[in-house]
């Protein structure tokens, strides 16, 4: 029963959301504001149902009900209850409707929340957010109905990918999710904009806290993406230009540049067609990333279901909203008034420069992203991987590090270069002295790891740079909020260019009471020993790390066999210290006697996911800040216009 | 899948003899590090940019398949008899194209991939001055 409530409460929001639409363009079309009042509540009823089915998908996993084929598939009633759980979204067709789910949500949060959007452009935005929302139900009711039952049911599933049976599996997708989806908001408004013509500062102001809410999503996602491949994967690597990582960073690059323009359209009424542009393409960008992702297109743990009929599905969606988008877009664009130009030195000037540079960006991960498949179609294999995005984002990324010093730095409207250069005299002087001083202690670190360590070091100071000479207390949230975002890509450079610089890599093979020395650490092999958890079974290396003269302590990295379905994972022990990681893992026995161990020594490394945490609290406080001021301003003009009308009562007895 | 798996069968058959004609070493350099740590540095880096043919999308430095193993140990030994680390990856790509490389050597196919950033700087140069004031009107 469970399984067809579930089916029933999303055809039932698919239905909802084609009355959203109707409502919609009716409502728009025909000057009905009595329509259009309705829209609300049916668009948050949209978002319960969804949520409604999710629940009701995760209680069939939890009861291990065999006759759900998608439970059969994937769960297993001998699994721990946190990736019953999880498993729910650990596969090709909860995952969709977990993206279902978070576009009803969002679309039902706009409904409920949005109260400084024109009236009738957040009516042409729900419709927008309906129309999207009707492609993703049909995906999900025609070709990946996730709530399918199989008879006769087996006598137990057939298990979840190990390599997904970890907490990560938890928190990643939902939370990636919510960023990839939020941006469904930003794209909504854009064509609600779009059509009722209305691009300017107010609807900047209304559109800034959905993309800032989805972008903190989103860079928290990659983050603990990136940390989970890190312990994961059992190799010390932390980012691999994966296709699939790409598709998380392009609409992370899309919306970082969405974030920067739409604070210039709200505060100076310029870049309107492109913030419009770029609101189309960050959505664009997650679609792309779902369908590359979805399709089966890319081999890798993210592609549950290879399967070439869904791939076409998504590829027409794709092609029909980001088309449909364009279309409008190159229709309307035209009535949209041009905006304000600015002077080549200003804080305006500068945004733009960092627009320019993340859009490159994004378009070079993009080609490179696709080109193996383009490739493919010409009857090419060929591979676009590390080097490829090393040698070409990655001096883009070191330039707009550089633009980053002077950018928050720069007065709006005009300012003057001699002026800007004197405000930077400090952290330059600190770059400078940092390369120079890494050159000397450390010639062997390599020129890009010392200019990054060099960089870093001088935009931890330009980041905090605008808070100098200021009253503290007086300082508004969101200006704590961009500082602390800045100052976490610098802390994040850091750490990559420590890692990439200082690592210490001891790949051996040892008998047991061998020591071996990895960076400050002596690791002695003690034993080998037998493990088991709910699922698995394992070998645990027993290691005694020990620093120096300091107190020794255990580690224990596991090979794991798990029995359904049969693989073995590594499972790496990594202790955490102040200045760095010691990471190590557990390989094969030689046949002679001896273990392999994979031991690193990762100085700062930390620093990397430790900065992607400062991006997103940044992020948090910048959308706190706003709201704050917001309803500070609104309470503000409610008792200004209170006191008007007092005053007008008394003068009128 | 299908495409894949042939693929992946392909490279394994071609691998098979192609790797096997050396005699096993008496160090498993699959596993181990050169002794020399400037080879070992320039035997690291090129292991990054090399595809390990049978898995998911991932460079023979971080993978656990016993193809990667051997593509280890066939880039450390020629590493440590000296040979520069291009004349090594031209070596992997005569046998198996240029799939088992992520750095796509630049040809008449690559040229667009290899030229896209240039084409989006002019562009976005061109797209971005139209949002700065004119000298001189101002």
């Amino acid at each position: 029963m469970i399984a067809e409530a579930g089916l029933a409460a999303l055809w039932i929001a698919a239905a909802l959301a084609l009355l959203q639409l109707a409502l919609a363009v009716t409502g728009i079309r025909f000057d009905r504001d009595d329509l259009s009042a309705a829209i609300r509540p049916v668009a948050i009823a949209q978002g319960v149902l969804t949520a409604l089915a999710m629940l009701l998908l995760i209680a069939v996993f939890t009861r291990s009900d065999m006759s759900v084929l998608l439970v059969a598939e994937n769960s297993n009633s001998m699994k721990p209850m946190i990736y019953k759980i999880a498993g729910a979204w650990g596969n090709h067709e909860g995952s969709m409707l977990l993206w279902v789910t978070i576009l009803g949500i969002a679309g039902g949060a706009v409904a409920l929340f949005e109260k400084r959007l024109e009236p009738r452009t957040l009516t042409a935005t729900l419709g927008a957010q309906a129309l999207i929302a009707m492609g993703f139900y049909a995906f999900l009711l025609i070709s990946s109905n996730p709530f399918a039952r199989i008879w006769p049911p087996p006598a137990d599933g057939q298990g979840l990918n190990p390599l997904l049976q970890d907490p990560g599996l938890a928190f990643h997708p939902p939370t990636l999710y919510f960023g990839y989806v939020g941006l469904s908001v930003a794209f909504s408004f854009a064509v609600g904009a779009l059509v009722m013509r209305d691009v300017g500062p107010a609807f900047a102001r209304a559109m800034r806290p959905w993309v800032l809410g989805a972008w903190i999503f989103l860079t928290l996602g990659i983050t603990a993406g990136s940390y989970w491949a890190y312990y994961e994967l059992g190799w010390g690597g932390w980012w691999f230009w994966d296709p699939v990582e790409n598709a998380s960073l392009m609409p992370w690059l899309a919306a970082t540049a969405l974030l920067h323009s739409v604070t210039v359209l709200a505060t100076r009424d310029g870049l309107r067609a492109w913030t419009i542009m770029l609101a189309v393409v960050a959505f664009s960008m997650s679609m792309i990333g779902t369908f590359l992702v979805r399709s089966g297109i890319l081999t890798s743990v993210h592609s549950f279901a290879v399967d070439p009929e869904r791939g076409t599905f998504i590829l027409a969606l794709l092609a029909i909203y980001i088309g449909g988008a364009l279309a409008l877009f190159g229709w309307r664009i035209g009535t949209v008034r041009a905006g304000n130009t600015f002077e080549l030195v200003s804080r305006e000037a500068g945004l733009v420069a960092n627009n320019l540079l993340l859009s490159v960006m994004l378009g070079i991960v993009l080609i490179g992203t696709l080109y193996p498949l383009v490739a493919q179609a010409m009857g090419v294999q060929l591979s676009v991987g590390k080097p490829f995005f090393d040698k070409t984002v990655g001096p883009f990324a070191l330039v707009l590090v550089a633009l980053l010093y002077a950018g928050p730095l720069l007065r709006w409207r005009r300012d003057r270069v001699q002026a800007v250069f004197n405000r930077l005299t400090v952290p330059i002087a600190i770059a400078a002295l940092a390369i120079a001083g890494i050159f000397v202690l450390a010639p062997r670190a390599g020129i890009l790891p010392t200019l990054g360590l060099g960089l870093a070091a001088g935009l931890a100071a330009a980041s905090v740079a605008p808070l100098w000479k200021r009253d503290l207390r007086r300082t508004p949230l969101f200006t704590y909020g961009m500082v602390v975002a800045h100052l976490g890509v610098a802390v994040s450079l850091a750490g990559m260019a420590s890692d990439s610089a200082f690592t210490v890599e001891r790949l051996v093979a040892v008998r047991v009471g061998q020591a071996v020395q990895v960076g400050p650490y002596s690791v002695t092999l003690k034993g080998l020993k037998p493990a088991v958890g709910e699922n698995w079974s394992a070998i645990e290396g027993v290691l005694e790390a020990q620093r120096g003269d300091g107190a020794p302590f255990p580690m224990g990295p596991q090979q794991r066999f798990f029995s359904a379905p049969p693989t073995v994972t590594n499972e790496a022990a990594i202790k955490t210290v102040f200045d760095g990681q010691l990471y190590t893992t557990l390989g094969d026995a030689d046949g002679q006697g001896r273990r392999q161990l994979r031991l690193w020594w990762k100085p700062f490394v930390t620093l990397i996911w430790l900065g992607g945490g400062l991006i997103a609290l940044g992020g948090l406080l910048s959308l706190l800040g706003r709201l704050l001021r917001e309803t500070r301003s609104a309470r503000r003009a409610r008792k200004r216009a209170r006191e008007e009308a007092d005053w007008g009562e008394e003068a009128w007895t | 899948m299908n495409r894949f798996a042939i693929l992946c069968a392909v490279a394994l058959v071609a691998a098979g003899p192609a790797l096997a004609d050396t005699s096993r070493p008496p160090v498993d350099y699959a596993n181990t590090q050169l002794s020399d740590p400037r080879q070992e540095a320039q035997a690291k880096a090129l292991m990054e940019e090399l595809r390990c043919l049978v898995c998911q999308g991932q460079s023979i430095a971080d993978s656990d398949a016993d193809m990667a193993g051997d593509m280890r140990a066939l880039v450390r030994r020629r590493i440590a008899a000296g040979e520069k680390p291009d004349a090594i990856r031209q070596w992997l790509i005569d046998r198996y194209g240029d799939y088992v490389t992520y750095d796509p050597p630049f040809d008449w196919l690559t040229a667009p991939l290899w030229l896209t950033p240039i084409v989006l700087v002019a562009l976005g140069l061109l797209l971005a001055r139209r949002s700065l004031k004119r000298r001189g009107r101002n």
